[in-house]
């Protein structure tokens, strides 16, 4: 059963194009991530979605509502964590809490169970205001709010930008609970390791969507022969590297490029010949398998190409 | 409702949890009447004057008795010589000195005419203004009494004040504007800010993302502010009242709906201010040149109307504590009912649903 269906939407501020062209449909109680940089769209497309936005062409319907003409009851039945952390920071947690509770009818009781797991972590805090929290426990607040009502479909545009590691990973485990009670939920995120985390994701890039896959499936996909590599001086190392003929792609990953090459197969000697001849020293390879990210990258580079 | 008491509530949270708010919405009302009051006054008392009578006869004399009588002046010295003045004025505590010519009461029977050298001290130019101004008041009264009695009209001093009051009390203004300006301050500046902090802080996102409707939030907004301008009316007149002998001539129940009417107007007008300012200091920014200003210029308060230049005239009409202003002033000071003042009720009802209607038209359901 479909939740979010989107239809060749189309937005733009003034001359620039926002989102072009995105179709996508999302199945109920599908844990389903919108990935790509800042600036591709994702943002824009929550709103047009939670009907803060209009689109200029295509329409969405959440639960079978279109979000302009129902927009009112779109806004009963979604939950809507915004990327910017907009509760009341002069209010305390539990009176965050109570207020969005009673904003949508019910109470802190009634939806307990929801928010149950999230909610204990941060309730010996219940009395601290919301702007002292720290980050980690300020999304968990605001994930708790945005849960209070029972929602059918959850919207959590990037949730885990600026939070710690631990946290980002705690937040993601909650999210495979909520799973459970067969709530729907779309989540961005910049980041490509939460990517594996989602049942199906949709790779976002300048309003376009470049791949709606399970993340498994965008990986295995994925046939470009792949290499790890790194020598003393990373800068100078993607610059050599671009120049060598085989060289398909070069990016820097963290404390290794990851190289791939147009021959079928990488031949190792050349590269590390090649790099000796540079100057370069201490060249180490690694044989890596790629993630999301060099699944995006490839992505990307292709549609370039085919401009 | 309980999600409108809900918001209500968290709009009194707000409220009490920001000192700055509660300075301005409790800590202002009563300095302003106080500075008001006491210390930006129109009127005079006891003021210390010196006076060099060169032709002491029953006209000067008639004429000093009649100043010192008056109860805002207060005889300091009298004096012989010119070379007297330089060092009284630098002494510092006499601040006007009334001269008369020689053989006064001679030449105002030959000629008609006599004169009378006002010096005051203008260190302190608008003090200096006022107390000249008194003096020639309490003169002009002088002549137009002899000139009753007599058939040729003699002149002593040209007449020049009109920039003040006729009942020389300014505290009476004062209580009316300062209430003018109060209310449209908290009612219109601390709404629109507050709803301004919800775009700011990105929780009108997440608001309107919410079964809440706009007129919800808006009164939700609202409502603590109109039961804290209440307040504030009610704590001014009795301030007013009680502590500048303010007199209430009027039914208080009128001049608490006209109270509850401008509330509603500066709400609205509040409200409206929000709807085009996107930041909390856009709209105090707003607020400030729209608002504060003109009422403290231009409505009447301070500086009256009549002696404006047209154009400006013509501005004030379109300054709603001007309307204000007039009602609190014809039902306090005079006494009037609802048909003496009905037009200028009318008025701010006419301001109230011109903003009213504007901001619902102006109010975004969405984001752009």
């Amino acid at each position: 059963m479909i939740s979010v269906q989107i239809s060749e939407i189309i937005k733009s501020y003034g001359k620039k194009i926002a989102l072009d062209n995105i179709s996508v449909s999302i199945n109920k109680g599908e844990l389903f991530g919108f990935i790509g940089p800042d600036g591709a769209g994702k943002t824009t497309l929550f709103r047009i979605l939670t009907s803060l936005l209009i689109p200029n062409h295509g329409f969405a319907k959440v639960e079978n509502l279109d979000v302009v003409k129902d927009y009112k009851n779109i806004r009963k039945i979604v939950g809507y964590m915004p990327g910017r952390f907009s509760l009341y920071q002069d209010l305390s947690v539990e009176e965050n809490l109570q207020f969005f509770a009673s904003v949508f009818g019910t109470t802190i009781e009634e939806n307990y169970h929801l928010i149950e797991d999230i909610y204990v972590q941060i309730e010996p805090f219940k009395k601290r205001l919301a702007g002292n929290l720290s980050g980690g426990m300020k999304q968990k607040l605001a994930l708790s709010c945005a849960l209070i009502h029972k929602p059918e479909v959850l919207f959590l545009d990037e949730p885990t930008t600026g939070v710690d590691a631990v946290s980002r990973k705690e937040f993601w485990e909650m999210l495979k609970k909520l799973k459970n009670f067969g709530i729907t939920i779309i989540v961005s995120t910049p980041y490509m390791d939460e990517a594996e985390l989602c049942d199906r994701i949709a790779l976002i890039q300048n309003g376009k969507i470049l791949s709606i896959q399970s993340p498994q499936k965008i990986i295995s996909e994925y046939k470009l022969p792949l290499i790890a590599i790194r020598s003393d001086d990373m800068y100078l190392l993607v610059k050599d590297l671009k120049n060598l003929d085989q060289t398909n792609s070069v990016f820097l990953f963290g404390e290794y490029v990851h190289f791939t090459s147009k021959l079928s197969k990488i031949n190792i000697e050349t590269i590390e010949a090649f790099l000796s001849l540079k100057g370069h020293t201490n060249i180490k390879f690694k044989n890596i398998k790629p993630d999301i990210e060099d699944c995006f990258m490839a992505l990307i580079e292709n549609d370039r190409m085919s401009k | 409702m309980n999600r409108f008491w809900a918001f209500v509530k968290k709009e009194f949270l707000h409220i009490f949890r920001d000192p700055r708010t509660i300075l301005i919405l409790f800590g202002m009302p009563i300095a302003q009447i106080m500075i008001f009051g006491y210390v930006v006054k129109n009127d005079i008392k006891n003021v210390k004057i010196a006076i060099y009578d060169k032709s002491k006869d029953n006209v000067t004399r008639e004429i000093t008795d009649k100043i010192l009588s008056s109860g805002y002046f207060l005889l300091s010295e009298k004096l012989d010589s010119n070379n007297e003045l330089e060092r009284i004025f630098q002494k510092g505590e006499v601040k006007e000195i009334i001269v008369f010519e020689p053989d006064f009461a001679k030449r105002l029977e030959n000629t008609n005419t006599a004169n009378i050298q006002l010096i005051a001290d203008a260190s302190d130019a608008n003090t200096a203004n006022l107390i000249v101004n008194y003096t020639q008041a309490i003169i002009y009264e002088y002549v137009k009494s002899i000139n009753e009695n007599n058939s040729l009209a003699v002149q002593i001093v040209p007449e020049a004040r009109m920039m003040y009051n006729e009942e020389m009390k300014s505290v009476y203004m004062f209580v009316p504007g300062t209430m003018a300006l109060i209310l449209l301050l908290i009612s219109a500046m601390m709404t629109s800010i507050s709803i301004a902090r919800e775009k700011e802080m990105g929780t009108m996102e997440i608001l309107l993302v919410s079964p809440l409707q706009p007129l919800q939030i808006i009164m939700g907004k609202v409502m603590p502010y109109i039961i804290l301008s209440l307040v504030n009316a009610i704590s001014i007149i009795l301030l007013g009242f009680f502590v500048f002998d303010v007199p209430i001539h009027g039914s208080i129940i009128l001049l608490m709906f006209e109270t509850m009417l401008f509330i509603f107007l500066a709400l609205s007008i509040g409200i409206f201010i929000s709807t085009v300012s996107k930041s909390q200091q856009t709209a105090m920014f707003i607020s400030i040149f729209s608002l504060m200003l003109p009422t403290m210029l231009l409505s009447g308060f301070i500086f009256p109307i009549k002696n404006m230049p047209l154009v400006l005239q013509w501005f004030c009409y379109i300054v709603p504590p001007k309307w204000f202003i007039i009602i609190i002033k014809d039902i306090m000071l005079k006494g009037t009912g609802l048909i003496y003042v009905w037009k200028e009720t009318l008025i701010l009802i006419g301001m109230i649903i011109f903003f009213i209607s504007l901001s619902v038209k102006k109010f975004k359901i969405r984001l752009e």
